[in-house]
């Protein structure tokens, strides 16, 4: 599938956002710490940039309030609407902290909930889709829910938790690296079945119906060029350095946030600094596992197009 | 409203002869012509007359090579000349209109939606946002977006041809069924078994594209016939030929001269 920018922007940045309102509507940090109201602000900004983000790659985002009405039926309806429902007792919770240096738990539980119902309705939107048998599985909400926890995890820790956290800074730092072992071991089944999926139950044969004669190729495409279809859903150029890339998102968003986070326990003094590196680390790691979650996606429309063996000039 | 109906009156759509498409392309081009001046917005295309032409088509033909795992009289994976059911199948494909359609419940805006009284599915595109999410939940390909409108395009059976009663009665079939030279297209009511596109099914044995996708596809596909050897099932040619028995008059005349006897027609 075709990685466009504007929604892995989309997805991994709400992720963030929602995952760092999680652990503030939660109760952590002391409601009246600049801290914490600053906390608020960054994590309604980064929700705000991601859905911002969602409606750049519309052909026609002034009709995007439409997008609202199909909840009974649409995953992606039901995103929007949970986006909204959400941000209305999260702008009240960030409110309190800072205009009013309060908390309430009652409310901050209902947002923690919500905040993770919005970010269920983002990973549905592809679990949903029998034609890409790598998205349509219940690893992939429990994928972009475990990652959308632990960045807000880190973030948390690293950037508003030493000054105003209601834990020590050390059990925050153990924390994180559970939430970091069981995201990636979650994304590590993901990806272990992703690859062994391929397109499915579905094939050249099934696609054409024409099995029963014998096996069966594309001899010719509709035509030389690529089109829609091709663009946008035969991406190739992830899928061939697949494992190289894989190999950079462990590095980047695993291993070096775990060893800087390990490092961080056994080095106080530098704990601030070490997390704060480990967390952008991990950000940036998000991001490629973003990117390779839609570039490397086989879509059913493939096999009209010759499957993994055909030649496809664009990309 | 993007809830599918639970049934639909009539199941309106195409019955696609593999045997006989010669692959002409005249489908895809009739159907262009007509839905870009037709119904909706215009179907654009990018860079048409560059060298990295690409636009919005609601049907295409592809073309599939088919060759037997295991020829027979020969090893495995030679194929040399014509070998048993090896072919080349051209292979039309446009929106399905399937029962069970994902492009219709993905639709976040009720742009999409499913006919109740045909079982046509179309996109009303004053409310599409361009998403894109319909084309993605398609396993044929059967949706493009059209990149100067922004908005989704697929077939609508010519809704506009098959209703139309301005046209001429014969003229009330898709552009593509009504273009094909080859007759490998055919328009109907799929939903009553007693009318000739179910007919044909039926006594062609019809088959659903990718079932395993769950969608119920609407259109039919019928398979290629099997191959017959040069002479093979057609009774002596040879003889038919040279049968002159219902000549008469002269020629009648000059046959049982040449023939040498009386009786008409021998040989």
């Amino acid at each position: 599938m075709h990685p466009a920018l504007s929604v892995i922007a989309f997805t991994t940045l709400s992720g963030a956002g929602y995952g760092l309102a999680f652990v503030l509507a939660l109760g952590h940090g002391n409601p009246a710490a600049l801290s914490t109201k600053l906390g608020w602000f960054v994590a309604l900004l980064l929700i705000a940039i991601g859905l911002l983000c969602s409606t750049l790659h519309l052909g026609n985002p002034q009709r995007a309030w439409r997008a609202f009405s199909q909840w009974r039926s649409s995953w992606l309806s039901r995103e929007g609407v949970m986006a909204v429902l959400t941000f209305f007792p999260l702008t009240v919770l960030a409110a309190m902290s800072v205009l009013g240096d309060t908390f309430n738990l009652a409310l901050g539980y209902a947002v923690a909930i919500m905040c993770g119902l919005t970010v269920y309705c983002t990973a549905m939107i592809y679990a949903s889709l029998r034609t890409v048998p790598s998205w349509h599985t219940g690893w992939t909400p429990a994928v972009y829910l475990m990652f959308s926890m632990t960045a807000g995890t880190l973030i948390y820790l690293s950037f508003f938790g030493p000054a105003s956290g209601t834990m020590s800074n050390r059990i925050w730092i153990m924390l994180a690296l559970v939430f970091l072992v069981v995201a990636w071991g979650v994304k590590f089944f993901w990806h272990r079945r992703s690859k062994a999926v391929g397109y499915g139950q579905s094939t050249q044969e099934s696609a054409t119906g024409l099995g029963h004669i014998g096996s069966v190729r594309l001899l010719e495409r509709p035509h030389m060029t690529g089109n829609y279809l091709t663009n946008e859903m035969g991406f190739r150029v992830a899928r061939k350095h697949e494992a190289k890339l894989w190999f950079i998102t462990l590095l980047v968003g695993f291993a070096v946030p775990v060893l800087l986070l390990l490092l961080a326990l056994l080095v106080p003094m530098m704990a601030g600094f070490l997390s704060m590196v480990g967390t952008l680390s991990l950000l940036v790691g998000l991001f490629v596992e973003r990117w390779l979650f839609f570039a490397t996606a086989r879509h059913a429309v493939g096999l009209y197009y010759g499957g993994d063996e055909a030649l496809v000039p664009s990309d | 409203m993007t809830l599918l109906p639970a049934a639909t009156n009539k199941k309106l759509g195409l019955v696609i002869d593999l045997d006989t498409c010669v692959g002409c392309h005249a489908c895809v081009v009739n159907c262009k012509e007509w839905n870009t001046s037709g119904y909706g917005a215009a179907l654009s295309d990018q860079d048409p007359y560059g060298a990295n032409p690409t636009g919005a088509w609601l049907n295409r033909i592809h073309t599939f090579e088919i060759t037997p795992d295991k020829p027979k009289g020969q090893g495995e994976g030679e194929v040399i000349g014509v070998t048993d059911e090896a072919r080349v199948v051209h292979f039309p494909k446009s929106c399905l209109h399937c029962e069970d359609a994902p492009c219709v419940t993905v639709c976040p805006t009720g742009a999409s939606y499913k006919r109740a009284e045909d079982g046509i599915v179309l996109v009303e595109e004053d409310k599409c946002i361009g998403c894109g999410l319909c084309a993605w939940s398609c396993a044929y390909g059967a949706r493009e977006m059209d990149i100067a409108a922004g908005v989704m395009k697929k077939c609508t059976l010519c809704i506009d041809r098959i209703y139309n009663e301005e046209l001429e009665e014969i003229d009330r079939q898709p552009a593509c069924v009504r273009t094909c030279p080859a007759g490998a297209r055919h328009f109907g009511d799929l939903g009553d078994p007693n009318s000739d596109v179910s007919l044909l099914v039926k006594e062609r044995g019809g088959f659903d594209l990718m079932p395993e996708q769950g969608n119920k596809p609407v259109n039919k596909y019928l398979p290629p016939r099997k191959r017959t050897r040069l002479g093979e099932g057609t009774p002596a040619t040879a003889a038919i030929a040279d049968d002159t028995s219902e000549a008469g008059g002269l020629l009648g005349w000059i046959d049982r001269a040449l023939s040498g006897d009386k009786r008409k027609g021998a040989r």
